[in-house]
């Protein structure tokens, strides 16, 4: 039986120890332009992956972990977190 | 004795770099093309500057995976000398042949100008033709320059003599404001442990001819052929 098609989502950030800038003048500006209640912003990447069916939930999981670790990170700066959805 | 200048797609110094090389250096030289895992028995390789498969995802994301950068990494393991300029640079550090990562220009912006660096250490295959200390001006063009690395690296860097070039007055101070783009440390240029590999944000190939208003940049490439008659 074929495992049902999934969707990966990756969302990678710098790690917090690494200067934001862009995430900086964001803030600044939203500052500016008057919104409230924000204590920092960091801007970050977001991948969709949709997957075809060929892989069973914990092989997909291994899978989209190598594939962020690997490829769309760059762990000197960054990190991720992704989630799979059915 | 032979040069080889890697050709990615989106690279665009690599005819600037080749120039010099033929016209300047007169030295053998010849083209890579990123697909080929082929070196072409060259002596030398330059990672010229570009936008190597339109920076997608990273700079240098993508090249680092192409069939040529394989041959590169086990060149460089065998003592190669490899120079990576600019986005040579980043395609270096995300390939693992050179520590840290280069973001984003603190800035936001683009900057393309004449900067000053000091050489920190005369004694690599890079810089043999330059005294320490002594101040080149040699052109950069980025937006992603702004070297980074832990603590533990930079401490390594700095113990080692890693650190070849860094952003100064014209009299050699290492101050925030000579730091174009916000890299740790004044950042410009570093070594890899055998010193055979360097990347460099500046580029010594658009310095290298009275025509273009600067020469300095040549140092660079004059010490790498004295290295490379040396081998």
């Amino acid at each position: 039986m074929l495992a049902t098609p999934m969707k990966a989502y990756v969302y990678v950030s710098l790690k917090k120890s690494v200067l934001d800038p862009q995430g900086k003048t964001i803030h600044s500006a939203l500052k500016k332009m008057g919104y409230r209640g924000l204590e920092e912003v960091r801007q970050g990447k977001y991948f969709e992956l949709t997957l075809d069916g060929g892989l069973t939930r914990p092989e997909a999981e291994a899978e989209i972990g190598r594939i962020a670790r690997e490829v769309l990170t760059n762990p000197v700066i960054e990190e991720f977190r992704f989630s799979l959805e059915e | 004795m032979k040069f080889g200048v890697i050709i990615f797609p989106g690279s665009n110094c690599d005819h600037d770099a080749y120039w010099t090389i033929q016209h300047v250096a007169r030295q053998p030289v010849t083209f890579l093309w990123h697909e080929s895992h082929d070196l072409e028995n060259c002596d030398a390789i330059i990672v010229p500057g570009g936008f190597a498969y339109g920076d997608y995802l990273r700079t240098g994301a993508i090249a680092k995976f192409s069939p040529v950068m394989d041959s590169v990494r086990k060149f460089a393991a065998g003592g190669g000398l490899v120079l990576g300029i600019c986005n040579g640079f980043q395609i270096l550090c995300e390939s693992g042949l050179l520590p840290g990562a280069l973001m984003r220009n603190v800035g936001l912006k683009y900057v393309c100008k004449p900067v000053y660096v000091r050489v920190e250490n005369a004694n690599t295959p890079f810089t043999s033709t330059c005294r320490e200390g002594e101040v080149l001006t040699i052109p950069i063009g980025h937006m992603e320059g702004n070297y980074f690395c832990d603590e533990a690296t930079l401490a390594e860097l700095r113990r080692d003599q890693r650190i070849v070039f860094r952003y100064a007055t014209p009299d050699g101070d290492i101050t925030p404001a000579a730091n174009p783009n916000g890299s740790l440390d004044n950042i410009a240029g570093i070594c890899s442990p055998g010193r055979n590999v360097l990347g460099m944000m500046p580029h010594p190939e658009r310095s290298s001819e009275p025509e273009l208003g600067c020469t300095e940049g040549f140092k660079i490439f004059e010490s790498l052929v004295g290295a490379m008659a040396e081998k």
